[in-house]
């Protein structure tokens, strides 16, 4: 059974790759990622606006209480430089890159165009196979226009794009008023692929302390409907490589993507809950399913319902949900 | 050839480091103002992996106090290494049983001591020379520099100077004057140390070194047939000594051009009048020598620079021939002495070189005594000249002295205050800023521009507040062609600025003004609405002095440069811009190029934010045209202390706090150091920019932002309804919601004015609004409109009644804070972690409690003129209150204990005689009166004021004895408090003791984990993993339990409590220890600035909380009664960890900063830390749950 694929130029034993998570902070668990069959491995996500506000906040901290007090004109020794920069990060590429021999891709979010493009080219030169920007952006400012939005987006990718040479991903949230054209305006720009899609953390509100909480829940099956539409709406339409990811957590939700059209499956949740032996579970399960369903390759397989190629392209569209309407009849009384 | 020479703006402590770093390979270390500097440096640069003159990294070793590190050096060069130690004052002193080992073993090194006054009537951190008289019989060589540059020069001769002559030496200069003085020094290259230190003595050195491969046996111990020859042995190198030394000074002349003599003469080759003296008062002396000189004054200074030994033959032939009377000069006082150290001396010299008939002097010159500068007090030309014009007279005052009024022994002498040979090429700027605006951290950089890019001499000093929040600092700038001699504050200023415009309500700091100077203001007024603003001196003066005046929105601009509430870029901008002291562009550059290189490591962002706010500042800075205007100000300036205040506490200490106390006469203080408490209500610092404003619909009357207080300002009262008369219109209460006080009327009053505006009371609130979730009972709100209304309130509040103490239920926290706090208004850090303990001791025992306290954050809030925070309640009890030393604090408080404990079983003695006449059963009453609870105590104290009015009427000896004792039969509370430098170091030996002494003292440690008073050096209670001063690269050992030890002697009442995580439990602990009959020790978690926590945004109680939850810091109580009881002692009342400590960790920059300095181990440290918490918590779950019954009880013989 050849389940092989190719994402972002990057020929993979599987469709099967680990997304960003807290799990790749440790190399051992990026090691055993590789031995449960993980094809590739995202890593966490290395945040710019957070080391900008380290920076500032150390910054602040170092002069707090200073020069005020004759005894203690300081509190704190300062070393002759600091490592404020990304360097754990590309430490951190560099070490998962000498660990395993799975492609790594780093994962980088960014604040501003400046720090996108220099963070991008450093993770090149720490040695990264590829680079997923991870835009991870709510737009709350009502004077900002949809359009602005949008071009923020083409405008980091491309800046990108022409810094490094290494494939660049993009994982976009679904929230835009025409994803397809969004699609295809990113494919433009050359990106090599889009992860579809990212999920945001939804605050929650505390009912006793009368607070808000940022409550991080892991994503159920449920989730993976939205992506599954965008694949199969997108599949065959774009040069970019297409990763599914939210929701995918059994051998079946992997097929299910790959008939959509992905060219990978992104796991996360599914890995965090049941842990890392998960994966070679899910492959052995997903091989199982093509042996017995006499598929030959994962290549076969990729696409096979999407909406190009499915009996009935409207299911993906708007209509389908008309007829799910109409055809629900109420129950008699 | 002589290289290029390299200047640099640095102060006293690193010249002293550089040279002390560079010559050394191993190093004993303890911080002690203001010699911690020099230590810093050199761990500094240690971390940093610099290496000394020999190619190696120093091995520095900190030690549990001065005692411990010279110990260490001796030891250290007794095996053969070049060592070194750096120390002050009582440091010093702690080290002269060992310095005397030292000298009498000829081992060859040098001490750097920045000469600091030694506690007597009070402790005092300033500079003068009677720590280093303290140590004249010790045997060492004494070297003393007068300024910056010759402490680099002097260290660097005195090493040399040890090698060679084999006597250890102690390089001395003022401490604050010279080593907190920044100066454009020449650095000395490392080619003339290399020069001047001989390799081969340094074999020597270690060749002498003890080794078991050449054995050799020292420290005997010795007989009166031996000692004293053996004493007499070494003379030969005292006698070579100033030879020596002189033969260094001269090779170093060679070198580096810089001429020294043992004895500098300065002045009129035919001076008739020349006066004495040695340290930082030489450069002024020269400065006002060369003014008088050159008007044909016959006068001259002689500077001493060997003082030790002291070279009476070449002191001599140092003097002009011509001298007729001579003034030595001691910055030091022995009292009942023929005379100070150095007079005796001179007086020796001339004597022993007159009768020996090697002196050239045409006549025996007369001497005179005079002392001056005592804990850094000024010593200005004005003063210099005073002595030269006293030298003149007929009769001149002999063991005068100078620089203060002396009006009770009458031996001052006057001098006129406006005399100034300040020159007039000098540059000279003040200015007053905000201890967090960061005005003195700019002036320093301006120092380096200027010295370092231009041709021009730079100095400055700067003055701080004894106050840890909202604090002035004051800048002395000088900047001139010539190197600068001036080593007093600046009188007559080209430049004033002040940086804070409330300041200029409050403090005359346009007096040193010039006619035609510059006055630049921070404010937030227009340049058209600033004069209308300004009060009316401020007003007068610039009219009166035709002043320049400029204005600049320093606030606004820093706001909107991202900075917060940093000017400090934007005033030096302003500062440079109006000076001139470079051409504008020129200076912009400069300042730009020193943005980068100074924050360059700290990233690209704040180097962005501070060029910002450069290229914003030009715009904003507006000249005010006045010379019209009228006199139409706000009125007269706020007055330092409250009219309401004790006439001493508003001429002296007022006085004091305006910044005037300079000009107090001795006869305003009083002569055992005694001063009245409950003087910080009478100080109202109005520092806070927004205060709390109670929201009494919401409040729940929990009282946790009253207990949390830092600064006992926010007060809660339960009272009648009656009670409400007369009040002011703003005044709120409401009903009580304690079910005990149902009926009763409750307020919540915040004091407006004695706020600092911490905000940890919001911040502990545990109240919702309902509608506005963001609002508690607690809200903060611009002070300035609420002042005047709210001051009203808060006298009115002050007077409603306190609530009964004896109907209180001490036990709840929403109870037992209604007693009255007896520490208020303290100086201590905005939003201080240590505080809330104190002042909640205060309103369990304070009526009662006798403190004695360790030197450090808590005697110096506690205990630092002007105004202190120990109160009295309306019967005038309260606290009173003692520090002794660093070192012997327990010792302190176990001597209250044994003296109140035999005074008062001398008055039972006393009362059981008097018996008969009193009445048995009265005296029964007494003997046997039950003092364990408030109404006890009550009841005790009237019946005792009942005996003193009876046995004050008996004409009996025993009666006459019993009147001064009789206080004692009502309980008496001691209570030892300090931080962790002393419980855990310092004073641990002491601690120990006293705790194993069963006696009833009370110990409360606010554990800060860190030596805070003196900058964050590492203390033995320093977690692992954060990086203090001397652990830069984060601490590699873990903390000492100190619970633990004091546990295992098993009748020690110990609590471990953390208030801003479970304040009951801390008010339990408390109560507990005071009830327990034997000795009880409180470890309380502080946190501190020094934990680099937002302190201002009121966290401290959070991360106390969340060192808790993450099993960082325990809460459990250990009390020997239970185990009385068959119960386990032992109590742990914090839970499992409900967070990892490294979450802890991040949210501090103690640790943070590791992950950003050295990555790999914070990683290593994180985790550490992580496992040592869970072995922990395990560790103490097992033992408070062990079941002793069970274990003590005989195994039952089975079958």
């Amino acid at each position: 059974m050849d389940i092989s694929t190719n994402y972002l130029g990057l020929k993979l034993r599987s469709p099967l790759v680990v997304s960003a998570s807290p799990l790749s902070e440790d190399i051992d668990n990026i090691k055993r990622m590789e031995d449960a069959g993980a094809a590739a491995v995202v890593l966490y996500s290395l945040f710019e606006e957070q080391l900008r506000g380290d920076r500032l906040e150390l910054h602040r901290q170092l002069e707090a209480g200073t020069e005020s007090y004759a005894e203690a004109l300081s509190y704190f020794p300062e070393p002759d430089e600091f490592k404020l920069g990304p360097e754990e990060y590309l430490r951190h590429i560099w070490e998962a890159k000498q660990a395993t021999r799975i492609p790594i891709i780093a994962s980088l979010n960014g604040s501003s165009l400046g720090g996108w493009i220099d963070y991008a080219r450093q993770i090149q030169k720490a040695g990264a196979d590829a680079l997923e920007l991870n835009i991870y952006y709510i737009p709350t400012d009502m004077n900002l226009t949809g359009t602005e939005v949008e071009m923020t987006y083409i405008d980091i990718v491309k800046a990108v794009k022409a810094e490094v040479s290494i494939p660049v991903a993009v994982k976009l949230s679904p929230f835009f008023s025409n994803f397809a054209n969004m699609a295809k305006r990113l494919d433009q720009t050359g990106v090599n692929g889009l992860v579809l899609f990212n999920r945001f953390y939804q605050p929650d509100i505390e009912l006793e302390s009368l607070e808000i909480k940022p409550n991080i829940l892991l994503s159920t099956p449920m989730a993976m409907r939205l992506p599954l539409r965008w694949i199969a709406l997108l599949h065959g339409k774009l040069k970019a490589s297409l990763a599914a990811t939210s929701g995918i957590h059994r051998a079946s939700d992997v097929l299910k993507m790959l008939m959509a059209g992905a060219d990978v499956t992104m796991l996360c949740s599914t890995v965090i809950r049941h842990g890392i032996p998960q994966i070679a579970m899910i492959e052995r399960d997903m091989v199982d399913w093509l042996k017995e369903h006499e598929y030959e390759s994962v290549n076969q397989l990729k696409g096979s319902l999407s909406q190009k190629n499915c009996p009935e392209p409207a299911a993906y569209e708007r209509a389908q949900y008309m007829k799910a309407l109409t055809g629900y009849a109420l129950p008699r009384t | 050839m002589k290289k290029t020479p390299i200047f640099k703006t640095i102060d006293g402590a690193e010249a002293a480091a550089y040279v002390a770093y560079r010559l050394n390979e191993a190093m004993a270390i303890y911080p002690i103002t203001p010699s911690s500097g020099i230590a810093e440096w050199c761990d500094q640069w240690a971390s940093e992996g610099k290496k000394n003159l020999w190619g190696t990294i120093p091995g520095i070793v900190e030690m549990q106090s001065e005692g411990g590190a010279v110990g260490a050096v001796h030891g250290m060069l007794q095996t053969g290494a070049m060592s070194t130690t750096f120390t002050a004052s009582q440091g010093l002193l702690l080290m002269i049983p060992n310095m005397f080992k030292i000298a009498g073993e000829l081992l060859p090194t040098v001490f750097h001591v920045t000469a600091r006054t030694v506690a007597t009537h009070a402790l005092s951190i300033f500079g003068d020379h009677s720590d280093i008289m303290a140590c004249r019989s010790t045997g060492w060589a004494m070297l003393g520099a007068a300024s910056v540059q010759e402490t680099m020069d002097f260290a660097l001769i005195s090493q040399a100077a040890t090698l060679r002559s084999r006597l250890p030496f102690i390089h001395f200069f003022d401490g604050f004057r010279t080593s907190h003085e920044v100066s454009k020094i020449e650095m000395l290259d490392e080619a003339v140390m290399r020069a001047l230190i001989d390799d081969r003595l340094i074999a020597e050195h270690r060749a002498r070194a003890m080794t078991p491969d050449k054995p050799v046996l020292r420290g005997t111990a010795q007989n009166p047939d031996a000692f004293f020859q053996g004493r007499e042995a070494a003379n030969h190198f005292y006698s070579a000594c100033p030879d020596i030394v002189q033969k260094v000074m001269d090779e170093f002349a060679a070198q580096t051009g810089r001429k020294y003599r043992l004895f500098d003469y300065a002045g009129a080759p035919d001076a008739e009048r020349v006066i004495v003296l040695m340290g930082s008062g030489c450069e002024a002396a020269h400065e006002t020598v060369d003014a008088l000189a050159a008007k044909g004054e016959k006068i001259g200074v002689l500077k001493v620079r060997l003082y030790r030994p002291f070279d009476g033959k070449r002191f001599v032939e140092a003097l002009p021939k011509s001298v007729k009377r001579i003034a030595v000069l001691d910055r030091t006082k022995e009292p009942g002495a023929t005379g100070d150290p150095l007079y005796q001396d001179v007086v020796t010299a001339l004597m022993e070189e007159t009768a020996a008939g090697r002196s050239q002097l045409k006549v025996v010159p007369q001497v005179f005594a005079g002392r001056y500068g005592l804990s850094s007090k000024e010593f200005t030309p004005a003063m210099i000249k005073a002595i030269f014009d006293n030298l003149s007279v007929a009769a001149p005052k002999n063991h005068f002295v100078v620089g203060i009024n002396d009006d009770v022994s009458h031996t001052s002498l006057a001098y006129d205050a406006n005399f100034s040979t300040e020159p007039a090429n000098v540059v000279r700027a003040l200015f007053y800023g905000l201890g967090a605006d960061g005005t003195v951290g700019a002036n320093k950089n301006s120092i380096k521009i200027i010295g370092e890019e231009t041709a021009n001499y730079a100095q400055g000093y700067f003055v701080y507040d004894s106050k840890k929040s909202g604090s002035m600092t004051v800048s002395h700038l000088r900047f001139g062609p010539d190197p600068i001699r001036s080593t007093y504050l600046i009188t007559s200023a080209n430049f004033v600025a002040c940086h804070l415009p409330t300041f200029l309500d409050r403090y005359e700091m346009l007096r040193p003004l010039v006619t035609g100077g510059t006055f630049l203001l921070n404010t937030p007024h227009t340049k058209e609405a600033v004069w209308s603003q300004l009060p009316t001196p401020v007003q007068e003066t610039l009219l009166a002095k035709q002043a320049k005046f400029f204005v600049i929105d320093a606030t606004k601009v820093a706001r909107e440069s991202g900075m917060g509430g940093r000017i400090n870029t934007i005033m030096q901008v302003c500062f440079f811009a109006l000076s001139g002291v470079l051409p504008k562009d020129e200076a912009i550059a400069a300042i730009k190029n020193s943005i980068k290189k100074t924050y360059g490591k700290k990233g690209e962002e704040v180097v962005q934010m501070n060029l910002k706010a450069v290229d914003n500042t030009l715009a904003h800075l507006h000249e005010v045209a006045f010379a019209n205007n009228k006199v139409n100000g706000t009125g007269a300036l706020l007055p330092p202390i409250t009219p309401n205040a004790p006439a001493f506490v508003r001429n002296v200490l007022g006085k004091i706090a305006a910044g005037f106390g300079d000009e107090l006469p001795v006869s305003a203080f009083p002569n055992d150091g005694s001063f009245p408490t409950a003087t910080a209500q009478f100080e109202k610092r109005n520092l806070a920019l927004e205060i709390p404003v109670w929201d009494e619909k919401t409040c729940i009357q929990c009282l946790k932002c009253v207990a949390i207080c830092p600064h006992a300002t926010i007060r809660a009262k339960v009272f009648d309804a009656a009670e409400l008369k007369n009040v002011p219109a703003t005044f709120k209460s409401c009903d009580s919601r304690v079910p005990e006080f149902k009926g009763q009327k409750f307020s919540l009053q915040v004091a407006p004015e004695d706020c600092t505006g911490c905000r940890i009371c919001v911040e502990v609130c545990p109240a919702k609004n309902k509608t506005e979730a963001k609002l508690k009972a607690i809200n903060m709100q611009p002070q300035a409109p609420l002042r005047e209304a709210e001051a009203l309130n808060w006298d009115y509040f002050l007077n409603l009644p306190e609530f009964d103490r004896r109907k209180i239920k001490t036990g709840s926290l929403r109870q037992q804070q209604l007693l009255q706090p007896l520490f208020e208004f303290s100086g201590a850090c905005s939003g201080c972690g240590e505080t809330p303990y104190i002042k909640m001791l205060t309103q369990l025992f304070g009526d009662r409690m006798v403190v004695a306290n360790a030197t450090g954050c808590s005697s110096i809030y506690g205990g630092n003129l002007p105004t202190t925070p120990y109160a009295t309640n309306k019967c005038g009890k309260g606290p009173t209150w003692c520090n002794s030393l660093f070192e012997d604090n327990a010792e302190f408080g176990l001597g209250f204990r044994v003296s109140i404990d035999k005074q008062k079983e001398m008055a039972e003695e006393l009362l059981k005689k008097l018996s008969a006449h009193i009445g048995d059963d009265f005296t029964n009453q007494i003997l046997f009166a039950n003092q364990d609870d408030e109404a006890g105590i009550f009841d005790q104290r009237e019946r005792v004021e009942v005996l003193k009015q009876k046995i004050a009427k008996l004409d009996l000896p025993e009666a006459k004895l019993l009147i001064p004792l009789a206080d004692m039969l009502v309980k008496k509370s001691v209570w030892i408090l300090g931080g962790d430098g002393w419980a855990y170091d310092i004073g641990y030996g002491g601690l120990d003791h006293v705790l194993a002494s069963g006696r009833k003292v009370n110990v409360l440690v606010m554990d800060t984990e860190v030596y805070s008073n003196t900058g964050g050096q590492m203390s033995k209670s320093t977690p692992r993993g954060a990086i203090a001063k001397f652990a830069a690269g984060g601490k590699p050992a873990g903390k000492k339990d100190l619970g633990l030890i004091a546990m295992a002697y098993g009748n020690i009442y110990v609590a471990s409590v953390a208030m801003g995580a479970k304040d009951e439990h801390t008010l339990k602990a408390f109560i507990e220890a005071e009830s327990y009959p034997g000795p009880s020790l409180i470890i309380a978690y502080s946190h501190c600035i020094a934990h680099g926590i937002a302190l201002d945004t009121g966290i401290g109680a959070k991360q106390q909380k969340l060192a808790v939850d993450s099993g960082q810091w325990l809460l459990y109580r250990f009390d020997p009664r239970r185990a009385d009881r068959g119960e386990n002692p032992l109590q742990l009342d914090s839970g499992a960890a409900k967070a990892k400590v490294s979450d802890f960790m991040m949210s501090e920059n103690r640790f943070k900063m590791l992950t950003k300095s050295k990555p790999e181990d914070a990683k290593k440290f994180f985790a550490q830390s992580q496992v040592e918490a869970d072995r922990r918590w395990k560790f103490y779950q097992n033992m408070a749950a062990r079941d002793l019954k069970a274990e003590t009880t005989p195994p039952t013989a089975t079958a």
